[in-house]
């Protein structure tokens, strides 16, 4: 497509068209996280921001892991957050400010992150673009395999990690 | 005829009317989803129905038998009724929470439909991920919930807003381990796999009859009352208990918002039936099911059967037993269900390592089953009995002994 000022725009095929509001859909939830005057909506585009993950996780046709996004994200953390923000009253009738007078430090610290992330992203040689890629379900197995094989320190940590949190709240919430 | 040949033949048909290959498959899905969404939407009609006659039944009436043929359409009738109803906004309410609830609640539970295999074939798609799928989904639920017992600014609705958190994302964790049995034995979380091996052949006859229920009774009935709690229906119906919370986290809506969280619930129940079914009950298989022309058809009839069997159980349920309290409601399901299941688990997992035959093996987890039953009966029996002792106890007139007599056997004259 050709505009009057002599400007190449590309025209997205159709995936990429859904990528692309999949992508805005995320970025914007994302930005209502921070710049939302009431806790409680923080809380649920915070919801949308993971639902708006788990989509990118499709793209990449890794349904487990966005069904696991799902699962984990939407089904207990955000719950869990919303729960605590129902649970601390003033915060939730109380229309707090989300600047303090740190906003301008804390931007710039954000803005060279970004830079950053962007730096290591272009330097990265990333494998995805027309390698052959283990689909379906095989994907599962694999990742199962893997988890008790090269990754069972890591997964046995998590594990105890779990442990120790779910043993400290029942330590927290029992009646003495 | 396969649905999957039928929808490939439309799309063919339509990039040959000159569509561009996504367009096609766009508008194919489109057509697709928009069949299964309206039949969700109509079959809510057919279950309030359903629902109204069974519990009138219960109660020694006769229920709705005015409008339409045995009272049909009464449910059309109310459906008008509430679309013309006022939409009240509370006051100071959570605009965006308040309006966007039921929405979310309806669309969660109609997203559910797409991966239900209702015949040989006939299924909106046969994701790879499908049981995960159905328990991921379940979280919108309980948002909508939340963000409706929020948004409404009442206590009574904050209050139910608490215990749906608290029941649905604790049944949620017998209800994964339940799903995660049949995994285990069968390899894979597609619905379509899963029904495939429920088939049991004779002589090249597909007798259909290979339920994983047999094999498994008892992770059918930890399921089945997992899905119960998910559904809100009655022994665990805290949600809505109008005697202590009015209507629920739903109390200040009405109209058709009102109508939505109804349908969201009615669907919801059906379809945790079909995962049932899907699951344990055979899906669509049945004697005949593999036979050329009609054998799809024959197994969209034994799906719709065991799907409304086991809706009017529900029903049944609802009608007969009383509510349990919120404690006995976190009891039972932390620390009967899920130590239940996870011993289930590591015992099944160890009977499929073992050097056996696989018949051996089915036999073997189906004592496994059969023993986690008795101890499910054993501990809430016990647990029951000291209820109940309690209970006398708490009501001994212990301050006023020198003012009333108490006989021998324990009666108050």
């Amino acid at each position: 497509m050709q505009l009057p000022l002599g400007i190449e725009v590309p025209i997205p095929t159709f995936e990429q068209f859904v990528f692309i509001q999949v992508a805005l859909l995320t970025a914007v939830a994302g930005l209502a996280v921070v710049i939302s005057r009431n806790l409680f909506h923080s809380a649920l585009a915070l919801t949308l921001t993971f639902f708006g993950v788990a989509g990118v996780y499709v793209f990449l046709e890794a349904e487990f892991l966005a069904v696991s996004q799902v699962l984990v994200y939407v089904g207990a953390i955000a719950m869990l957050i919303a729960f605590a923000i129902m649970l601390t009253r003033s915060m939730m009738y109380g229309r707090t400010s989300p600047l303090n007078n740190q906003w301008g430090k804390s931007s710039l610290f954000a803005f060279l992150f970004f830079v950053a992330l962007l730096a290591f992203a272009r330097a990265t040689p990333w494998p995805a673009a027309g390698e052959e890629v283990v689909a379906d379900e095989a994907l599962i197995g694999a990742l199962g395999r893997e988890f008790v094989t090269n990754y069972v320190i890591a997964f046995e940590v998590l594990g105890l990690l779990l442990l120790v949190a779910l043993v400290g709240a029942v330590l927290l919430a029992r009646d003495r | 005829m396969q649905v999957t040949q039928w929808s490939e033949a439309l799309s063919s048909w339509l990039m040959g009317l000159g569509l561009p290959g996504w367009a096609a498959i766009f508008l194919v899905y489109a057509v697709g989803s928009f069949i299964l969404i309206n039949y969700g939407m109509l079959s809510v009609l057919l279950l309030i129905w359903i629902t109204r006659k069974a519990i009138s039944r219960i109660q020694d009436r006769i229920g709705p038998n005015r409008v339409g043929k045995y009272g049909l359409l009464q449910t059309v009738a109310d459906a008008a009724k509430l679309l013309s109803k006022e939409d009240i906004t509370p006051y100071e309410a959570d605009k965006i929470a308040y309006n966007l609830s039921p929405v979310l609640s309806v669309f969660g539970v109609l997203m559910l439909l797409a991966v239900i295999p209702f015949a040989p074939g006939l299924t909106g798609v046969d994701l790879n991920v499908a049981a995960l799928y159905v328990v991921a989904l379940g979280s919108i639920g309980i948002m909508a919930a939340l963000m409706a017992g929020w948004g409404s600014n009442n206590k009574y609705a904050l209050l139910a807003g608490f215990r749906v958190v608290a029941q649905l994302l604790s049944y949620e964790i017998p209800l994964v381990l339940a799903i995660l049995t049949v995994v285990l034995l069968t390899g894979s979380m597609r619905f379509g796999q899963i029904v495939e091996l429920q088939s049991l052949h004779i002589a090249g006859f597909n007798l259909g009859l290979g339920w994983l229920g047999i094999v498994m009774p008892g992770a059918l009935i930890v399921f089945f009352v997992s899905s119960l709690a998910e559904a809100e229906l009655t022994p665990f119906d805290l949600l809505e208990a109008e005697s202590e919370l009015i209507a629920g986290f739903h109390i200040e809506y009405s109209g058709m918002k009102f109508a939505m969280f109804f349908l969201a619930q009615f669907l919801n129940a059906w379809i945790l039936a079909a995962v049932a079914v899907t699951l344990f009950l055979g899906g669509w298989q049945g004697p005949g099911v593999g036979l050329p022309v009609i054998g799809p058809l024959l197994g969209l009839g034994y799906f719709m059967i065991k799907v409304y069997g086991i809706y009017v159980l529900q029903q049944w349920i609802r009608g007969t037993f009383p509510r349990i309290r919120i404690d006995q409601m976190m009891y039972f399901a932390w620390k009967v269900l899920v130590p239940l299941m996870i011993g289930l688990i590591v015992a099944q997992a160890i009977i499929q390592k073992l050097p056996t035959p696989v018949a051996v093996q089915y036999v073997l987890i189906f004592i496994a089953n059969v023993g986690v039953m008795a101890v499910v009966a054993y501990v809430l029996q016990k647990y029951f009995r000291e209820e109940q002792m309690r209970t006398k106890r708490s009501f001994e007139p212990t301050s006023l002994i020198g003012s009333m007599q108490v006989s021998e056997k324990g009666t108050m004259y």
